[in-house]
């Protein structure tokens, strides 16, 4: 097994006769060409290249860790850019409050398991405090960017490590890779730093801090795909189980405390799996029976709606969520 | 764990050792290809990358939703504003005919500023995926006052589409996106003369543009340029050829999307090794906690094994790697010999570019981040005197004399723009004397740099060739840098 396939397919001149001449200079099939990579080992390459470089330019990283497939991913690429060695920074969680139990305990024995310290910012903390307050929405999402950003200060953090990904969201696919954010944390889409090559510029002033996105180019599917390749582990309710749900604004909602169903709003019980793992209060199951990692890569290339559309109501609010949300220092 | 130094034949790939590798790949997926688009600003760039992500079928159903509930919110009516009649309205970008006309370009144009104005501000990524490649698209601005995000979008492009206005032809912004282009060394351009609906589907309009394209490129020194005739908005010669440019006897965009070799596709193989060291991989007592936790029984693994490991981390900008080869490392020119090559838990014997390893070597000498490992005997001194080109991309203008601070690989180090000896004129495409340069001015400087790089001329060597030009007080980027051909070495000492 390789992490490159070990079949060496040049591009034939076949492959060029349709008029797309070849640029000067170019031999292919010259003799020990190595093997060539495949688009997901490059993804996983630049991913650890862009950790590596943050690392070594910033003083204080730090990593955004909710226990969501995404966020696992990036910690899995953080153990692998620093093997044999530990992860050398903290991982920051924002508790909205909402959170699924069952995300919060895998969460735990991430940590645990891997030996890294948690800072944990509470929402809660902050609408006991009077600073946030509750929305008449009743979801916390949009709240969590007040704690991110206390937890920022108080640990001085200088780089955050995310694991946004451009195809997520039309403002996300407009973020670099290192986003600039200033002394309040916030994103000025209109004014960002050229990126070039995979050169990255990590200088940034007293006060201002970095967002590093290592897997910006990924997919959700090159996420799933990867998952099944290396065999990571997530929390079970990414996988289709049997729970009680009701339906709300075309979505299904678990039944918790934070997320309790009114009078006209029947609970059933249902086999559904989570695309995200957001709160409670604002994100919605799908329908599944995908219960493997090889059924959920059907399901998800099967799909003909993004993950977001289909289970993250914060997002319906406007035409802009997420970019106001970014401006203000969201993720 | 033990170090192997055994090789395998080529094409092999790692044996699979520790508890990551036995699942390390199963499935493969095609390779990478990433793209961009260029051109003046309302040339029709957007609504290309929204017509070739609506006809490759990466829209889904709710991207669709939201974007046909924005163009009814614009009055969007399928065309643009002020267009001639007699151009058909009707021509139904992507919905049934007599349904909802989506504007295409708000697949793209995400932001508030930018859907409020009707003009793309900054790239945008977006992903399709055909069966035989991964795409990664950028979508660059056109306007002059966003070059500098035009350069970001274009700089790490396997291919660039630079898209021209039929009734316009070639622009002060289409040469400049050109030059560009052909300073970045993008390895494919491929020019798309769009918005052919508007001048009647007609082959002399094409032609008379074509060999425009084609004068201009060859001034410029871009080889093999295709140009295709296409319309954005209806989708002819986009995905498929279209029976309304019948004409024209090229491949559709997309076919040639899908044939281009990438970059790495195309320098695999052939280009010298060489290896930016980003970090000392030295864990000491700070060890993964499954590997410090595993018993030493077996002498495989546990905390004894690492207790001296050191290797060098980075990611290979070009060439190849064997176990048993012999490298030099930069700017010390002392040299050793690769023992191992891990990837992340997995003894590997070949690594390429641009594959992120740690290099582990025979010999311990002093290696730290900034430096360059490279194939031995085939790198020029390290220099301290830069010929080089800018593509000044701040609106503080240069001066001659200003200090800087110029990263290059992983390696940042203070210098003095010693003179700007030119600056290209893009009506002539000539160097012309110049003192300074100013936001968008493509020009030559001499730099003097606190300590000595090990740089390549970027005509052959992209990734030891390439800069960043940093603003010491604010960090912020104020050029793209791209090393010249010394005079004197001309020799390529491989
Ligand atoms: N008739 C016709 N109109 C087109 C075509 N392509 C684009 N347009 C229209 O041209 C206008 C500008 O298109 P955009 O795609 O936003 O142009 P752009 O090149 O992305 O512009 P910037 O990003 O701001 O530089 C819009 O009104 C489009 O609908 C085409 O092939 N035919
Ligand atoms: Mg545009």
């Amino acid at each position: 097994m390789s992490i490159y396939t070990t079949e060496d397919t040049t591009l034939a001149s076949d492959d060029t006769r349709a008029g797309a001449k070849v640029s000067a200079g170019a031999a292919f099939g010259a003799a020990a060409a190595p093997p060539r990579m495949t688009s997901l080992d490059v993804l996983e390459s630049e991913a650890l290249h862009i950790i590596r470089e943050v690392v070594a330019e910033f003083e204080r990283p730090a990593l955004l860790f909710s226990g969501g497939k995404d966020s696992v991913v990036m910690l899995h690429l953080a153990t692998k850019a620093f093997w044999p060695g530990k992860v050398p920074f903290p991982v920051v969680h924002v508790d909205t409050g909402h959170n699924f139990p069952e995300v919060i305990a895998f969460r735990d024995r991430t940590v645990e398991r891997l030996g890294l310290r948690l800072v944990v910012g509470r929402v809660q903390d902050h609408i006991d405090s009077g600073e946030l307050a509750e929305r008449a929405d009743g979801t916390r999402n949009p709240l969590q960017t007040a704690p991110l950003l206390e937890a920022i200060r108080a640990n001085r953090f200088d780089a955050v490590f995310g694991g946004a990904r451009r195809d997520e969201d039309k403002a996300r696919a407009k973020e670099r890779i290192l986003s600039l954010r200033d002394d309040f944390g916030q994103w000025d889409p209109r004014n960002q730093r050229p990126e070039l090559w995979n050169l990255y510029n990590g200088r940034h002033t007293v006060g201002q801090h970095v967002r590093a996105f290592p897997i910006s180019n990924w997919t959700e599917l090159d996420i799933w795909r990867y998952i099944e390749r290396v065999g990571i582990e997530l929390p079970g309710l990414y996988y289709a189980h049997q729970r009680e749900v009701y339906a709300r604004d075309g979505m299904w909602r678990a039944v918790g405390d934070v997320s309790l169903p009114r009078a006209d709003e029947p609970v059933l019980t249902k086999m559904v799996r989570y695309r995200t793992a957001g709160d409670m209060s604002c994100t919605g199951a799908v329908e599944s029976t995908a219960a493997t990692v090889a059924e959920v890569i059907r399901e998800v290339a099967a799909s003909t709606i993004t993950e977001r559309g289909a289970t993250r109501a914060d997002d319906r609010i406007s035409e802009a969520a997420m970019e106001d949300r970014k401006k203000d220092g969201y993720f | 764990m033990t170090i192997s130094t055994q090789t395998f034949a080529s094409g092999v790939g790692p044996r699979p050792h520790g508890s990551l590798a036995e699942r390390e790949v199963r499935e493969r997926v095609g390779t990478l290809f990433r793209f961009a688009t260029a051109g003046s600003v309302d040339d029709g760039k957007s609504t290309l990358v929204g017509r070739l992500l609506h006809d490759s079928k990466a829209i889904l159903a709710d991207q669709l939703e939201s974007v046909t509930r924005a163009s009814a919110a614009r009055g969007f009516n399928g065309g643009e504003p002020g267009s001639e009649p007699g151009s058909e309205p009707g021509s139904e970008p992507g919905g049934e005919p007599g349904g909802q006309q989506i504007d295409l370009a708000l697949l793209t144009d995400g932001l508030r500023a930018e859907r409020e104005q009707g003009i793309t501000i900054d790239v945008a990524y977006r992903y399709f995926a055909t069966d035989q490649r991964s795409f990664i698209l950028a979508d660059c601005p056109g306007h002059v006052q966003y070059t500098k995000n035009t350069v970001t979008g274009a700089s790490t492009a396997d291919a660039v589409v630079v898209l021209i206005d039929a009734r316009k032809g070639v622009l002060e912004q289409t040469r400049r996106h050109l030059c560009v282009l052909r300073l970045l060394r993008v390895p494919h351009v491929v020019v798309a003369v769009n918005k052919i609906d508007l001048v009647g589907y007609s082959a002399e309009v094409f032609t008379a543009i074509a060999d425009e394209v084609r004068k201009v490129s060859a001034r410029l020194g871009l080889a093999d340029v295709l140009v295709v005739p296409i319309s954005a908005l209806s989708g002819d010669n986009v995905v498929d050829r279209s029976a309304r440019t019948s004409w024209y006897t090229g491949p559709s965009l997309l076919q040639i999307l899908q044939a281009l070799p990438s970059t790495d596709e195309l320098e695999r193989g052939q280009e010298p090794f060489r290896f930016p060291v980003q970090l000392v991989i030295r864990p000491q007592g700070a060890l993964a906690p499954e590997l410090a936790a595993e018993p030493a029984e077996t002498g495989d693994g546990g905390p004894d094994t690492f207790r001296d490991y050191r290797a060098y981390a980075g990611q290979l900008a070009s060439g190849s790697v064997a176990v048993g080869d012999r490298v030099t490392v930069l700017p010390s020119g002392l040299s050793s010999t690769v023992v191992g090559i891990d990837f992340a838990g997995t003894d590997i014997s070949v690594a390429v570019a641009p594959q992120s390893v740690s290099l582990r070597l025979a010999d311990e000498i002093d290696i730290a981040r900034g430096d360059l490992i490279a194939a031995a005997g085939t790198f020029v001194a390290p220099t301290q005197d830069l010929h080089a080109e800018l593509c000044w991309l701040s609106p503080k203008p240069l001066c001659e004399g200003a200090k800087v601070l110029i990263k290059h690989g992983s390696r940042t180090v203070t210098a003095l723009v010693r003179a700007v000896t030119g600056k290209l004129d893009l009506a002539s495409f000539q160097e012309q004397a110049a003192s300074g340069l100013e936001l968008n001015d493509i020009g030559s400087v001499q730099i003097r740099l606190a300590s000595a790089l090990p740089v390549e001329p970027y005509a052959r060597h992209r990734r030891t060739g390439a800069f960043l030009v940093i603003d010491p007080l604010y960090g912020n980027i104020l050029a793209a840098g791209l090393v010249k051909d010394h005079p004197g070495d001309h020799e390529d000492e491989r």
